[in-house]
């Protein structure tokens, strides 16, 4: 099949279309408008719903009440606007309702600008709202990579009856590069016999997250604990790139591993063990990527867009045997390839603290 | 031979509630499940009940149910509506929950026409959370936040939301009622089956406003808070029809 050219955030929308999502609410923000203006155009042709909500406040909450009535459903924004939705992801959890929901990271804290980030790591992986959750976040680093992801991430939510999250930032969403969309395939959506729907002769069915009884709750809360653990066993995903017999292993996701990528070229060219572990799931984090790597890799260097998050993974990942070194470009500045490879060149040389 | 004139509506399941004595939304509760069996939808009725008094709605309805976080109901009830487009769905909210934190949800649901329908409680009070003032607390009423009453310079005025939604072109259906007396709670019936007629027939939004009374939080007997009520709250909200099609 012939390749075409197309935009990240396009990408998404047309992935998530060919996923069988025909259900989108967004409100604008900038660095994701392409992905609204794509489906705005697109669920239309396909039959499906694009929706502008009020506020992000709003959407999620219509994305709720559309995967309570069963629907495929994902909703988008960035930062600001991701940070709005957190009680609402929370509930999602609690109510165990399939999603998913895009953020295109720009900079913060605060109104920060719309250039690209990867500071949302922390809220991504964390939680971010209230309660004891986890929720899978996806970070693909190429439009391609985003095509082949979102039909995964639809299953994966559909799987766990739990949101899943993308996580991209500004330069992915704005990028285009050639991609094979491949057959349009039949999807089939597994049922949702849990589904609120109306009763229409069968049982009664609630969409809820209240238990008000604390053996209760700690009954729900013990349940959840068990999918987050299995999400931990069965999902952990990343692309091991050199890092077999590395001394240094680079470890980046999205736009900074692009970069991080051309720095383990140009060591490799000079004779130089230097790998990458690009983490594709940035919960659950791929430990299982360092495993092996402890008895070979002498350092680990993680690059990421932001003041250092995922660093603290990485050490953990590691259980601090190893040393971890971190460079950071934030507020929308990306790392160079040639500031990259200076930091491995000091690492080396035994001159860089950690 | 003997015969059945009164029975428990198929909408509302056979358990006690949870409600203070004298307290309305039982009689409210009751009104929306008559509508709902009277017009033959029950089994493809959908409820959404946000936090609040009644956020147990759900163990009261027998039909499906959501429960949604302060405020969001109008957006929840969005989402299933547009994915069900041939379902009846109906929010049940308080005042606290509708016309302060959820103020931009019904606002917009109301503006976009959501053919959905909303059984907004106004009891001039937030009663769960201990009788804190509402946005339609009455001046120089009393509560646990406005110990002195509600002063309007420092709280401003009590929000009129039917008449504030009423404006909107979106909205097909607004009505106010009260629930104080029998021939009011009539009314109240009346209303809100049309409510739900007006959502079926497709003519956009529909939102019933109930006055009602909380005894606990207002300090006063079941039958002095139904008078105050109908002293206080009916002449700064007026009952009636703000908004409705031509015909139906
Ligand atoms: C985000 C959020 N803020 C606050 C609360 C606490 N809360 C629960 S119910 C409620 C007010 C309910 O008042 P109202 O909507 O008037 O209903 P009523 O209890 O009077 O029937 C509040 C503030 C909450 N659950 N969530
Ligand atoms: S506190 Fe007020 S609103 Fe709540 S159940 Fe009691 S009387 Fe009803
Ligand atoms: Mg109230």
């Amino acid at each position: 099949m012939a390749k075409i050219l197309m935009k990240g955030n396009e990408a998404i929308g047309e992935g998530a279309v060919r996923a069988g999502c025909r259900y989108f609410f967004g409100y604008p923000i900038t660095p994701q408008s392409e992905l609204p203006h794509y489906l705005a155009k697109r669920m239309p042709q396909v039959g499906g719903v694009y929706l502008q909500a009020e506020s992000e406040v709003a959407t999620i909450n219509m994305v709720y009440g559309a995967a309570g009535a069963g629907a495929r459903v994902m909703t988008s924004s960035s930062g600001p606007g991701i940070s709005l939705m957190q009680e609402g992801i929370s509930y999602v959890v609690g109510a165990e309702l399939p999603c998913v929901i895009v953020n295109m990271m720009r900079g913060g804290p605060g109104l920060g600008n719309i250039a690209p980030a990867q500071s949302d790591y922390f809220q991504a992986t964390r939680g971010g709202g209230h309660g004891d959750y986890r929720m899978i976040v996806l970070a693909p680093a190429s439009v391609q990579e985003i095509i082949d992801l979102m039909q995964d991430a639809f299953d994966l939510a559909d799987r766990y009856r739990n949101p899943v999250m993308l996580a991209g930032d500004g330069v992915l969403g704005q990028m285009m590069e050639p991609v094979e969309l491949g057959e349009e395939k039949e999807v089939r959506i597994p049922p949702r016999p849990w589904a609120a729907t109306g009763r229409t002769g069968g049982e009664k069915h609630l969409i809820n997250s209240l238990y008000i009884v604390p053996e209760d709750l700690e009954k729900h809360n013990i349940r959840l604990a068990a999918k987050f653990a299995a999400m931990e066993k069965e999902e952990q995903r990343w692309e091991d790139y050199l890092a077999a017999d590395a001394e240094l292993v680079l470890v980046a996701f999205g736009t900074a591993a692009r970069v991080c990528k051309a720095v383990v070229d140009r060591c490799r060219r000079e004779g130089k063990a230097v790998g990458l572990i690009r983490p594709l799931t940035l919960w659950p984090f791929p430990v299982k990527a360092f495993q092996p790597l402890l008895a070979t890799a002498a350092h680990f260097l993680t690059v990421e867009m932001s003041m250092g998050q995922m660093v603290e993974d990485v050490r953990l990942a590691t259980r601090e045997c190893r040393p971890v070194y971190f460079y950071g470009r934030c507020g929308g500045m990306l790392p160079v390839a040639g500031d990259v490879y200076a930091a491995v060149q000091k690492i080396l040389a035994g001159g860089e603290a950690k | 031979m003997m015969q059945k004139v009164f029975t428990r509506p198929r909408t509302l399941k056979d358990v006690p509630t949870h409600y203070c004595p004298g307290c309305t939304h039982g009689i409210v509760h009751r009104l929306v499940a008559e509508a709902i069996d009277e017009l033959n939808v029950f089994d493809r009725t959908i409820g959404v009940a946000p936090v609040g008094c009644s956020v147990f709605a759900y163990n009261y309805f027998d039909c499906d149910m959501y429960e949604a976080s302060h405020g969001r109901a109008p957006a929840v009830a969005t989402g299933i509506k547009r994915v069900l487009p041939d379902r009846v769905v109906f929010t049940y909210q308080g005042d606290g929950d509708l016309a302060a934190i959820g103020t931009g949800e019904v606002v917009h649901a109301a503006a976009r026409g959501e053919k959905i329908t909303v059984i907004f409680i106004n009891n001039a009070i937030y009663a769960m959370t201990g009788g804190q003032m509402a946005p339609t607390t009455l001046i120089g009423q009393k509560t646990t936040t406005t110990p002195y009453g509600r002063d309007r310079e420092l709280n401003g005025s009590p929000v009129k939301i039917c008449e504030m939604l009423g404006v909107l072109d979106g909205a097909a259906y607004i009505a106010r009622v009260s629930v104080h007396n029998p021939a009011n709670v009539v009314k109240a019936k009346k209303a809100i089956k049309r409510a739900f007629e007006v959502q079926m027939a497709g003519h956009g939004f529909t939102l019933v406003e109930v006055l009602s009374a909380c005894p606990t939080n207002w300090g006063l007997a079941p039958d002095e808070a139904l008078r105050w009520l109908a002293d206080n709250m009916v002449p700064y909200y007026p009952l009636g029809e703000y908004k409705a099609p031509e015909e139906i």
